[in-house]
């Protein structure tokens, strides 16, 4: 274990300040304020936009590389996940289904 | 204790809490393996806990570590942290109308406990903020049970991954639970035409330009995904329940 560096905890804090600020900022001032009509037919599409960009390359890439096999076990996941959501349409039950396919998949086969 | 109680009667808090539970072996397994960065990364013990207990945020966590153990500057992982967590500003728009009732010090307690789960979870339930106040503090009990649940979850799962971090090979790659987890709330909010055209642009542009830095590849992902969906507005009206979110 190494020592505590004092630049390492104000790095921590604001990092946890950030957290603070980005997940409050639109509310973190409380003047009057409407939101302009662009912004607000923008929201119905940027939470989905927002986790397909942080989903997609999770599942597709590896170090930064579009993936160049069928044979990663990823895939099968998400698509064992995504069958069972249309199925059942459990929150739960797409994890599970996706990690019973994944982890046979890369524990037994190496993908 | 009293608190306690009188959350744990609260009925939407429960709700929010039941919720939560169905993705929170996701965030577990996600919590896990950042624990497990976090005590490769060299971080003394009160550093570990510090981090554990309050950052809160496991994506600008993996982002900012190789950061710490480089020794970059400090203005250099604040601003990469910042740009991880854009998701949430951009969020944060949509959160303001269920925060306004209240103070400035609970606003920032909500907003830091309104994880990309939480939110999702409540979209999920309820598109837009309730017109009455009692309406709005049902939805706002319920973001408060399921970001309880989310930040047990996460502060214990980053404990239990720091713990055992020496006996959990990252091959086995469990954190892609996470992802899973994820796949689900992107299962339940893409339906109609018009989302699942951004899911796929959002998705096509995140790779196409993973290797932009500070993860900006995300934003500029909502950026044209946005843009191309508000063009096919314009020929391609949105169904009902795609309208004002």
């Amino acid at each position: 274990m190494e020592d505590t560096d004092f630049w390492t905890v104000v790095t921590i804090a604001l990092l946890t300040l950030n957290t603070v600020i980005t997940r409050s900022f639109f509310f973190i001032s409380s003047r009057p304020w409407s939101m302009p009509s662009w912004l607000r037919r923008s929201l119905a599409y940027a939470p989905v936009a927002a986790l397909a960009a942080v989903i997609v390359p999770e599942v597709v890439m590896t170090q930064g590389q579009l993936i160049s096999t069928w044979q990663d076990a990823r895939l099968f996941a998400v698509a064992a996940g995504v069958a069972w959501y249309a199925w059942r349409k459990g929150l739960l039950g797409t994890l599970v289904c996706g990690m019973a396919v994944y982890l046979p998949l890369r524990l037994g086969l190496g993908w | 204790m009293k608190a306690l109680v009188r959350h744990w009667r609260n009925e939407h808090f429960r709700l929010g809490l039941r919720d939560m539970a169905s993705v929170a072996p996701g965030m577990a397994a996600w919590g896990l393996m950042t624990g497990v960065a976090m005590v490769q990364s060299g971080l003394s013990p009160l550093e570990l806990v510090l981090m554990a207990l309050t950052v809160f945020a496991g994506s600008s966590q993996l982002a900012a570590l190789p950061l710490i153990v480089a020794g970059a500057p400090l203005w250099v992982i604040v601003v990469t942290a910042f740009c991880v967590n854009l998701r949430f500003v951009v969020f944060s728009a949509q959160l303001r109308p269920y925060m306004m009732d209240l103070g400035l010090a609970h606003r920032l307690f909500r907003g830091y406990a309104t994880t990309d789960m939480s939110f999702m979870l409540m979209l999920r339930r309820w598109q837009q903020a309730a017109p009455n106040p009692a309406g709005r503090q049902q939805q706002r009990d319920y973001l408060a049970g399921s970001g309880a649940l989310g930040w047990s979850t996460w502060v214990v799962s980053n404990f239990v991954g720091v713990a055992f971090a020496a006996s959990i090979p990252s091959k086995w790659g469990l954190g892609f639970a996470g992802t899973l987890a994820l796949v689900g709330i992107l299962c339940a909010l893409g339906h109609g035409a018009l989302r699942i055209v951004a899911l796929l642009v959002a998705g096509a542009v995140a790779v196409a330009a993973f290797a932009l830095p500070l993860k900006l590849n995300i934003l500029l992902s909502i950026a044209v995904a946005v843009g191309v969906c508000l063009l096919l507005e314009a020929w391609w009206p949105p169904d009902e329940d795609e309208k004002a979110v």
